[in-house]
């Protein structure tokens, strides 16, 4: 299908630049309606790099080897290389890659493939620029040999090949098989930021067309010959497994063909999603609860609360917190209640595997690459490598197919194991599976104190976080957990930037508490931000300061931070007054600013409190720091996407439990927040020279404690329980 | 054997009379184009057109819509309403992850069939039965004003 050029001089390049090795096969897409004509069709004659093919049909195919779950990356990506190569934006197009750590790791994450953390242009930038400009060279010596001319001498511009004096000019198409045969230039000259044709303009996304005529492929939308589809009982309590089940019923139906059980329940598998959901909905499955996890969200808080009346373990210790408290003569408290948050992507989870004898097929939105690989390989007894990932579109994700030990990826493969069949399998989580399915963001407590001195400056502040740990039994458990202490627990809160002189952050992580978590769009700032941010702005409040002026005051080591802060601030018109709101209405205006994944997020939100104590988030002003802006239109995108996420998560996200069992089903229970409750969005990018990081999810821990302020502005009253709960702020 | 009129055509499908529309669509027809989200009318993912109107076809029997004509993502712009709902789409690029916006685009060219100059409030009324967990609904909006300046 493709040629893979092999040279010594390329073999010096891609190991010397990236670590990487050859071994050049474009990804294979057998599922039905491929979705880019380059990897099933048209010849690659130009491979320079595992990131990028040019055809001799002119086409430009960038390979992704991060996921696009909705957050722009094909297309951030994709700006990056072609800004390099100078290729024109419409002859661009991009493809997954497959699994393969050696080619296509996550250089943030080290030897291992996968897609989360806000990295993806982060991680890329150098890569990726390297590879348009490398590719650009050697189509311009191809093009300096075919015409005798120096290459000092030609240009590039919009997939043309030119040489002025002689008026000659060739597309990337006619040169690219002559470019393979190019040495790869052992160091390529890289773009001034000045000349940037792409970095920082209009790059249009390279996936709206597919994703408004239905034609674009989510795993959901794989049919295979021959494929079985698999529907799953589970337990209604984690940790429980069965212990008997009738399956007559089930296999009288029409369409069912096996019924297994597998380690995660019993799998209903036939010939189409409807009957096999008739056929689990069909089953008589006896449940043995008694390794289960039986407490309820109530319960766990209680443990929380009692842990936080003691000293955690230091995740940073600056003075003296403890003495500055005792001694002071001002002590402000509060603590704060986070609930378990279901990711509900719009996708439910779902996976299509294949065992053909010697290897497993796999298609999903793949999040988790090599993980999930290795995870499946093992499974089977399989050289990694022997397990094919093709990686598809993912309905959201959100963190959650990044799942950090595989469990949706291992339960298709374990009812293809169970049920002994060749034929592929697509299980289907239906969207209460999905929901009450486990791997939430964990559900926090929060116990704060800070001393304030007679002029109303703070002389001490301690944070006391007790929660289960994401990082326990994931890859990332290594680095990511010292001394006891999980950096995904704490970040934002040991991170924060305020220069206050003493200063505590302490942890409890309960062992005892088995719900399954993971990381869920912006990991720990998805509370640290919200207390933090809301006790700072009661700070400000029992001093009598202005919130955005004591933030400055306190951020003067913190240039990127008071730069959004500032720029938000005056966007949104900071100090002047609010218009005021019909009769009964209260309103108010509420700042926060917040770094994580080394992005800098400052929001100002409007809202209005009904008298029924309703709120309406009126308008959300953002400003953002995220380094080189690569495509400035997605990064405006993610931030108004983030606005809605977030709010989800403050106006209505809760999942609990009673007695271990998830009492949230559907999207009635666990309501997203829909079209009429999203506030009026405005977004500014600082410029930056600073190297790119991420957007996908720095936007969203402001949005909650901004809207908190705000409410407290219009109110007088602090929530410190999430979601918000409208009884509390009754006129 | 249940006979349907699909996108234009007369379709054959072999399924139980209670079987969703949904699922006839995506299994039996392969039109993958409408989306399973909740199997509960709750958002809107699987919106189609049956004789013009939408309709959650997740919720709607298949026996329910015989001989009725039910339109999908698919042929969206065979109508001028559609062509000009997907165009302002692309143009703003409203789309994120995807998997709802089949579901938005057939809500959205429902609405401006009915009502030609939509105003924020009749936006909201129309797609509020459609969810976005990207958080689009800034620029569905947006698009939708951009459709019907298009049209006028």
């Amino acid at each position: 299908m493709t040629q893979a050029i092999h040279n010594l001089s390329r073999r010096h390049f891609l190991q010397g630049s990236a670590g990487l090795t050859l071994g050049l096969a474009l990804p294979a897409f057998a599922a039905k309606g491929a979705r880019t004509a380059t990897a099933a069709g048209s010849a690659a004659a130009f491979e320079p790099t595992p990131f990028l093919s040019i055809g001799a049909d002119n086409s430009v195919t960038v390979i992704s080897k991060h996921l696009e779950m909705g957050q722009g990356t094909y297309t951030g990506l994709a700006t990056i290389v072609a800004e390099e190569l100078d290729a024109a934006w419409s002859q661009v197009r991009v493809d997954g890659a497959p699994a393969d750590a050696k080619r296509y790791n996550n250089l943030a994450f080290g030897p291992m493939q996968g897609t989360g953390g806000s990295t993806a242009m982060a991680n890329s930038w150098e890569q990726l620029r390297q590879t348009g400009a490398v590719a650009r060279a050697m189509l311009v010596a191809a093009a300096a040999k075919r015409w005798n001319v120096p290459a000092a001498e030609i240009s590039v511009r919009d997939g043309v090949v030119s040489h002025a004096a002689s008026k000659r000019k060739a597309t990337f198409g006619e040169l690219a098989e002559a470019a393979a045969a190019e040495a790869v230039p052992a160091t390529v000259p890289l773009k001034d930021p000045k000349d940037f044709r792409l970095v920082g303009k209009h790059a249009p996304r390279k996936d709206s067309f597919a994703k408004t005529n239905g034609s674009a492929q989510f795993t959901q939308d794989v049919h295979l010959p021959g494929m079985l589809v698999a529907v799953v009982a589970h337990p209604p309590r984690f940790g429980g497994k069965v212990k008997s089940f009738d399956a007559s019923k089930s296999k009288a139906i029409k369409g069912v063909v096996d019924v297994v059980a597998i380690p995660n329940g019993v799998a209903v598998l036939a010939k189409d999603t409807w009957s096999a959901k008739k056929g689990r909905d069909a089953l008589a499955v006896e449940w043995d609860d008694s390794a289960a996890f039986k407490l309820g969200s109530e319960e766990i808080f209680a443990r929380y609360h009692e842990l936080a009346q003691t000293p955690g373990l230091i995740a940073r210790k600056d003075g003296d917190g403890d003495a500055a408290l005792a001694g002071a003569a001002r002590v402000v408290k509060a603590s704060y209640d986070f609930p378990y948050l279901a990711h509900a992507a719009m996708e439910p989870m779902n996976c299509v595997v294949q065992f053909t004898g010697d290897s497993l097929e796999v298609w999903n939105g793949e999040q988790f690459q090599t993980v999930d690989q290795g995870n499946l390989a093992a499974m089977f007894g399989l050289p990694p490598e022997n397990v094919n990932i093709h990686m598809l579109y993912a309905g959201g994700s959100f963190g959650r197919r990044a799942c950090k030990d595989s469990d949706y990826v291992k339960e298709a493969a374990s009812i293809v194991k169970a049920a002994g069949t060749r034929a592929p399998v697509k299980m289907v989580w239906l969207r209460e599976d999905d929901m009450k399915g486990g791997y939430y963001r964990p559900q926090f407590h929060h116990a704060m104190e800070a001393a304030l001195n007679a002029d109303g400056s703070i002389r001490a502040w301690r944070h006391r976080l007790v929660g289960q740990s994401i990082a326990k039994g994931s890859p990332f458990e290594g680095f990511m957990i010292k001394d006891g202490v999980d950096g995904l627990s704490v970040e934002g809160a040991a991170s924060l930037p305020y220069g206050i002189p003493n200063l505590q952050v302490e942890l409890h992580t309960p062992s005892d508490i088995t719900v399954p978590i993971l990381w869920w769009r912006s990991v720990g700032s998805t509370h640290t931000a919200y207390s933090t941010e809301t006790f700072i702005d009661r700070l400000a409040a029992e001093s009598k300061q202005d919130p955005v002026a004591l933030r400055l005051k306190l951020l003067d080591k913190h240039p990127r931070h008071a730069g959004v802060l500032r720029l938000a601030a005056e966007k949104a018109g900071w100090g002047t007054p609010l218009a005021k709101g019909k009769p009964g209405e209260r309103r108010g205006r509420g700042v926060a600013v917040h770094e994580s994944f080394h992005s800098y997020v400052a929001q100002v939100a409007e809202v209005t409190v009904q008298a029924d104590g309703s709120v309406r988030v009126d308008r959300v002003v953002t400003a953002v720091d995220c380094g080189v802006a690569i495509n400035p239109d997605v990064i405006r995108a993610q931030v108004e996407g983030s606005v809605g996420f977030a709010l989800s998560a403050a106006l209505h996200g809760e999942i609990t439990l009673k007695d271990g069992v998830v009492e949230q089903g559907n999207f009635g229970e666990y309501a997203p927040i829909r079209i009429n409750e999203m506030p009026k969005t405005e977004v500014y990018i600082v410029p930056s020279a600073e190297k790119p990081t991420g957007i996908g999810e720095p936007a969203v821990p402001p949005v909650a404690p901004s809207v908190a302020n705000a409410i407290a502005a219009a109110t007088g009253k602090w929530l410190t329980r999430l979601p918000f709960r409208s009884d509390e702020l009754k006129a | 054997m249940i006979q349907l009129n699909v996108n234009g055509k007369p379709q054959r499908a072999d399924v139980d009379p209670d079987t969703p529309l949904l699922w006839t669509l995506r299994d039996s027809l392969l039109l993958t184009g409408t989306k399973f989200g909740c199997g509960a009318g709750l958002c809107g993912a699987c919106t189609v057109h049956v004789d013009g109107q939408p309709t959650r076809s997740c919720i709607t029997p298949v026996s329910s819509v015989a001989g009725k004509k039910i339109t999908t993502i698919e042929v969206v712009d065979n109508s001028r309403v559609g062509k000009a709902v997907q165009d302002a789409w692309r143009k703003l690029d409203v789309v994120q992850c995807g998997y709802c916006q089949s579901g938005q685009i057939m809500s959205a060219v429902g609405l401006l069939k009915a009502k030609k100059n939509p105003t924020d409030a009749d936006i909201d009324a129309a797609m509020a039965g459609n969810l976005c967990r990207c958080g689009t609904y800034v620029r569905i909006r947006a698009a939708i004003h951009e459709a019907a300046k298009a049209l006028a």
